[in-house]
């Protein structure tokens, strides 16, 4: 028996390589996640997110480099750390011609359960994620977010301390997002450290204690969300005033309390960079107290684009050039 | 309760493998159940089989249908529970290329446990050729002189060699980058196995060179120890040489099936 002093640090990754071909799909990768909370994997597609999860979840060998999970090495160790990780990969990794019950009854026997846990641990899981009603149809028939669930719940049956989560919203509609959010908060609350991965910086700010930026198989930035949003920039504010008449008056006012330059576009839209969203209250106050009328108002963040423009200096899908 | 209630352990062990083989068994059978088509070829093989060749080469070969029984039914058990055996591959390649086998191998389960837990799903596959061969035997009139014993023992040793050719089959899956090419190549084994041996001719009918193959090919072997079970009920050299040939062909596959696939599964 052991004692189950795990080491403080969930994953020390270093220099991580992965080659397909002569493609550098992961490019010498660094990570050092603390225990407990949650942190973010963000990267446009391509970037190397699914393999470095791939090698941290023991399902890849990296082809050079090394990691360490709660200080039990990925290829060495790797029967003790598949004990201390659950993993939801990207695609569903659950078997289609069974049902719910029965993906989670087998997985549950697998891990060491007697049958009557087993089976008490598959209606608990049931029932806290939904799927108790569709529980015994073959997943043929379940939706995307079904499927998701059952996926992620399938990962927590021996719940493991640390939680790997490949893209866990990604084709789920708002509802079904925030439910997964809930959860993944749930699942922290309760002492699991969960590393996940998203194409969406809005989820990673949501969400996410840390973020690694990656890209092209690096490490581009890493640190706390804020930390992230300083070196990328701010968000910005749009609005449109229901009166063309009144566009330059609204300017004036727009920019004496954002103290900001304000521009406005050919479509006659007004646009102003947004470093406090508190102001936003004073400005629509100061509109009204002036009788401008605004057909819309928006705030938008900063896209994952613009993060990449900043952090690389390209784009996040690859254009091509025109030469002339 | 949390993960700190629990034990990490350093490796799996063999009461472990077995049992995590077991689970995956039962996954198997569950499958079945749910798509109990991919039971076709172990159903439609042994009845289609004793019809065909009984009443085709009958006559030709035996004289009659009654006297060509004893010499055929051994030779379709042997080839109906060997063509069973070709499916393990093409199941685990459709099996391995699926999303759960990246959830297996994240559980800290034995490596080998999918693989092993498929074997053993197979007997069932094994068991009713075994059973509607015999049966169709029986409609038709083959009544062996060993009795039910005789057939038991017969029945037995077509599965024990069959699961043994199974490893050679297993390997091809896991090898394999597709399912069409390990049907291919293990139809492209199977044929020549099972035609060119004494299933279903007289060996001293063929020419030269298949001759020769026809002699040293395990599966003339194992159909001569069938016959001699049904008719005498004795196990004589061909018995033995038949269980040898099994036991070589599994050990030499069984480890390289074994090594592909942890290497693969890694
Ligand atoms: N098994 C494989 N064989 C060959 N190339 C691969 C394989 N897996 C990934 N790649 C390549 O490695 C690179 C990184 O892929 P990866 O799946 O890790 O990206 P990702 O960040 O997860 O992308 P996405 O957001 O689309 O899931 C890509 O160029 C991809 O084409
Ligand atoms: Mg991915």
């Amino acid at each position: 028996m052991n004692s189950n002093k795990l080491s403080a640090t969930a994953v020390q990754a270093q220099d991580l390589v992965k080659i397909f071909g002569d493609n550098y799909a992961v490019n010498g990768v660094d990570l050092s996640i603390p225990a407990g909370g949650i942190y973010g994997v963000l990267g446009p597609n391509g970037a190397g997110k699914t393999t470095t999860i791939r090698m941290l979840a023991t399902l890849l060998r990296p082809d050079r480099g090394s990691a360490k999970i709660f200080g039990y090495d990925v290829v060495k160790d790797s029967h003790i750390v598949r004990q201390l990780i659950g993993v939801t990969g990207q695609y569903a990794s659950v078997d289609e011609k069974l049902s719910a019950t029965e993906n989670l009854f087998i997985f549950s026997r697998l891990l060491g359960l007697s049958s009557r846990d087993a089976r008490r641990k598959t209606t608990e899981l049931l029932e806290e994620f939904g799927l108790t009603e569709a529980a015994k149809r073959p997943l043929g028939q379940y939706s995307g977010g079904m499927r998701r669930r059952l996926d992620l719940a399938a990962s927590l049956i021996n719940q493991p301390p640390l939680i790997f989560l490949d893209e866990p919203t990604t084709g789920l509609d708002p509802r079904t997002r925030n439910q997964m959010w809930n959860t993944i908060r749930r699942l922290v609350d309760e002492g699991s450290t969960v590393v996940l991965t998203t194409q969406y910086l809005d989820e990673a700010d949501q969400l996410a204690d840390r973020i690694a930026v990656i890209d092209r198989g690096k490490v581009i930035a890493e640190g706390t969300p804020a930390q992230l949003k300083a070196k990328v920039g701010r968000a910005s504010l749009e609005l449109e005033v229901a009166d063309r008449e009144n566009i330059s008056f609204a300017t004036e006012i727009i920019s004496q309390i954002l103290m900001t330059e304000v521009h406005v576009t050919a479509t006659d839209l007004i646009t102003a960079p947004l470093a406090d969203a508190e102001v936003i209250t004073d400005l629509l106050l100061a509109l009204r107290n002036a009788r401008i009328v605004l057909s819309s108002v928006s705030v938008k963040s900063p896209s994952l684009d613009e993060v990449f423009l900043t952090l690389t200096g390209h784009p996040t899908e690859p254009t091509t050039t025109v030469e002339n | 309760m949390h993960f700190a209630d629990k034990q990490i352990s350093k490796s799996t062990t063999i009461a472990l493998t077995v049992r995590q083989s077991l689970i995956m068994a039962y996954r198997g059978l569950i499958k079945v159940r749910r798509t109990p088509e991919q039971l076709i070829d172990v159903t439609v093989q042994p009845i289609l089989f004793t019809l065909m060749f009984a009443y085709l080469f009958g006559g030709a070969i035996a004289g009659n249908v009654h006297t060509y029984l004893p010499i055929v039914i051994p030779g379709i058990l042997a080839q109906t529970v060997l063509t069973g055996s070709v499916a393990i591959g093409v199941n685990l390649r459709e099996d391995m290329d699926k999303g759960v086998f990246d959830r297996f191998r994240s559980l800290p389960i034995a490596r080998i446990s999918p693989l092993a837990g498929a074997l053993i799903a197979d007997a069932i596959r094994y068991i009713i050729v075994t059973v509607l061969t015999f049966t169709m035997g029986y409609i038709m009139g083959m009544r062996p002189h060993a009795g039910f014993t005789g057939v038991l023992e017969a029945s037995l040793l077509a599965i024990v060699f069959s699961w043994c050719v199974s490893w050679m089959f297993a390997f091809f899956g896991v090898i394999a980058k597709s399912a069409a090419g390990v049907q291919g190549i293990s139809m492209m084994i199977l044929f020549p196995l099972t035609f060119l041996s004494n299933a279903f001719v007289p060996v001293n009918t063929l020419p030269g060179p298949l001759k020769w193959f026809a002699t040293v090919n395990p599966v003339s072997r194992l159909v001569n120890a069938i016959r001699m079970l049904l008719e005498q009920g004795k196990t004589g050299t061909d018995f033995w040489l038949s269980l040898v040939g099994g036991v070589v062909i599994m050990t030499v596959f069984s480890i390289l099936t074994v090594r592909a696939y942890t290497r693969k599964a890694a």
